[in-house]
């Protein structure tokens, strides 16, 4: 298993995209850390980067990868290992690697130049929002046999997560305005990861204006320390879910 | 007004050289301070040396001066009223004045001044009392270093710390009030100068005052308590030098203003409020040269005001610069400092040259539905508001800084 973790961890790096994505993502967070003069205001850009460019990066790089390793994939296959562990081991070198190109681009140097408990949470949420999506993508692409069809199911889940559940969430909330939301709007932030992530990081950022009564509900459940265990608890489960289905889809698929 | 207190203070000084000077301590001579009093005439002193005295309600009701060495202790047994004073040019400084009685029906006080004029109160020191000090029908009295302190865990028990009820030309200097109900609480008092004082963690107002005009409110700070500050119908309020901090929740304003008129908020500083301030029927009220800063509403500002100018002030990391709740906008906002403001300057004159909408599309959709909070920051919300600053529809048009600055004003 690491042997195979080991190899497409290697082969990714080699890759030129990865490289450029982490050159970017390290250029983008020294301007933002550099050319603000107001550290909210950086982090709030960041936070921007790590809720959009992250996961779209994530699921559709991963899905590409998945599909240019089929043969890979059916060479392993063909050795005495365990179905569930070459899918997983994929998995690991592709998160690890994303995880590795995000650490150099946005955590280091943010960690360095504003240690501050945000910012320790803005990368934890953008290691974990990585690992969910890169696992997103292999749930898709392991039920696409079809590549351009794999692909557009990658950007779609991205658009879903990133814009249409948001939008879906806004016309609930004004539909049933007449009805306490407080409760039904905590199901739902946990309902999306990206959301989860978001509301997690403006409990500590707006945490003014988030005094309100409803943002007084939200501090109460995320804000304590055991509301945010809770919160990246739901967010591993975010990353375990599509596995386990992955996995079991896998290991009965005709390849 | 200062010319004659300094007069009055001319006065009962010399009365102190020429008066009788009467010494109460647990070893006698005299044991009482009640006693004291009784035998003491107008412009004797009183001079309490350490102990713990039960007057069980004193009541001074000549002009003497009384004063505490080494800080002895009234105490009221958590059953009478601690100190009346019912003459004018008491002074009475330098006690611990505790455990006051509580009443339903009775607004029972550590010190109460009963329409007297020209009393002094400093240097003492207030714990565990129902309303701290009281004063009513009192004119020209300073109230001065003391340090008050109530020990109530709800604000159903807890009265005020320093009660003003139709009082004119009051001096309340240097004062610190912590867990009262409303730390400064004034109702018909005029002419008054409040400075310096320091008003926390109580649980209502820090400051609450209604028909209280021409008072000049200068260097207090008001922090952490459970609703702000809160200011109505008044005019010719003159605050400046403040600080209001920390006053977070649902219901804690900065300082909330209602139906104020021509009046001032000046070089104040406004940091982590839920609220900064809220204007609700204001008219001719002139904010300017303060500091909003990282508040979670810096300006609520209802249709309902008027003829106010916000100016020349620095809005730095608030989450909502302005909100408001309707389209109607008589106000001026003319030449303040936005961090949020991306224009440019062509002539470097150091104002922007394109106006500025301090009002974003999302601050006007939480105010009708508050829920939608949870999702700010998102990425359809800062598309939504992005749309609403090429189009605005929705945001008041009207409402819009025409000369914002470019960089922060010096204050």
């Amino acid at each position: 298993m690491n042997k195979i973790i080991k190899y497409v961890v290697l082969d990714i790096l080699r890759n030129k995209i990865l490289v450029s994505y982490t050159v970017l993502l390290f250029a983008i967070t020294m301007t933002m850390l550099f050319l603000q003069d107001n550290q909210t205001k950086s982090l709030l850009s960041l936070l921007n980067i790590v809720l959009i460019v992250l996961p779209l990066v994530s699921i559709i790089f991963s899905t590409i990868y998945y599909y240019n390793s089929i043969e890979f994939i059916e060479l392993l296959v063909c050795q005495p290992i365990r179905r569930s562990r070459i899918l997983l081991s994929i998995y690991a070198g592709l998160a690890l690697s994303l995880l590795i190109a995000f650490g150099i681009g946005v955590g280091l140097p943010l960690l360095i130049m504003d240690h501050s408990l945000t910012s320790v949470l803005l990368v934890l949420i953008g290691a974990l929002l990585t690992i969910i999506f890169s696992a997103l993508a292999i749930l898709g692409s392991v039920f696409m046999r079809d590549k351009a069809r794999g692909i557009g199911v990658a950007i779609l889940a991205w658009f879903y997560f990133s814009l249409l559940y948001d939008g879906l969430v806004l016309f609930l909330l004004f539909q049933f305005s007449d009805y306490p939301l407080e409760k039904p709007s905590i199901v739902l932030g946990s309902l999306n990861p990206i959301d989860l992530g978001r509301i997690i990081l403006l409990l500590r950022l707006d945490s003014s204006a988030m005094m309100g009564y409803t943002g007084a509900v939200f501090k109460s459940f995320f804000g304590s320390a055991g509301g945010i265990l809770l919160g990246f608890g739901i967010l591993t489960l975010w990353m375990v879910l599509p596995l386990w289905g992955a996995v079991r889809r896998f290991n009965h698929k005709d390849l | 007004m200062e010319r004659l207190i300094s007069l009055m203070l001319l006065l009962s000084l010399s009365n102190l050289g020429f008066g009788r000077v009467l010494k109460v301590s647990p070893s006698g001579p005299l044991t009482s301070v009640a006693d004291a009093v009784r035998r003491a005439a107008a412009g004797d002193t009183v001079l309490v040396y350490p102990g713990v005295y039960y007057e069980k309600g004193l009541v001074i009701d000549k002009p003497i001066h009384l004063k505490g060495i080494g800080q002895p202790a009234l105490d009221g047994e958590h059953r009478y009223e601690v100190v009346t004073i019912r003459s004018g040019g008491v002074t009475m400084e330098g006690f611990v004045v505790r455990h006051s009685g509580y009443s339903d029906w009775n607004d029972l006080a550590g010190i109460r001044l009963a329409a007297v004029r020209h009393v002094v109160i400093k240097n003492n020191q207030l714990d565990d009392t129902f309303f701290g000090l009281y004063c009513q029908n009192s004119d020209s009295c300073v109230l001065e270093n003391n340090t008050l302190h109530s020990r109530s865990d709800s604000a159903r028990l807890a009265g005020n710390g320093i009660h003003c009820w139709h009082c004119n030309g009051m001096q309340l200097l240097n004062n610190t009030i912590t867990r009262h109900r409303d730390g400064i609480y004034f109702e018909f008092v005029t002419n008054s100068l409040i400075q310096g004082n320091r008003s926390f963690y109580n649980m209502r107002y820090g400051l609450h005052f209604m028909f209280s005009h021409n008072d000049v409110y200068d260097g207090n700070r008001f922090e952490h308590n459970e609703a702000g500050v809160s200011v109505m119908f008044s005019h010719g309020v003159n605050m400046k030098h403040n600080l209001f901090a920390d006053n977070q929740g649902g219901g804690a304003y900065g300082i909330l203003l209602k139906e104020i008129t021509d009046s001032r908020i000046e070089l104040s500083r406004f940091v982590h409020n839920t609220v900064a301030i809220y204007m609700e029927g204001t008219t001719r009220v002139q904010v300017s040269q303060n500091v909003f800063r990282d508040n979670g509403w810096a300006l609520k500002v209802q249709a309902s005001c008027s003829d106010d100018t916000i100016t020349k002030n620095n809005f730095l990391g608030n989450t909502f610069d302005i909100a408001t709740n309707g389209s109607l906008v008589l106000n001026n906002f003319d030449r303040n400092y936005w961090d949020k403001y991306d224009g440019y300057d062509l002539n470097r004159d150091g104002y922007g040259d394109v106006p500025y909408h301090p009002v974003s599309l999302y601050a006007m959709v939480a105010e009708k539905n508050p829920s939608v909070m949870m999702l700010f920051h998102s990425f359809i919300v800062s598309l939504l508001d992005r749309t609403e600053k090429v189009m605005p529809s929705i945001t008041p048009a009207d409402l819009v800084d025409h000369i914002p600055f470019m960089k922060p004003i010096t204050l």
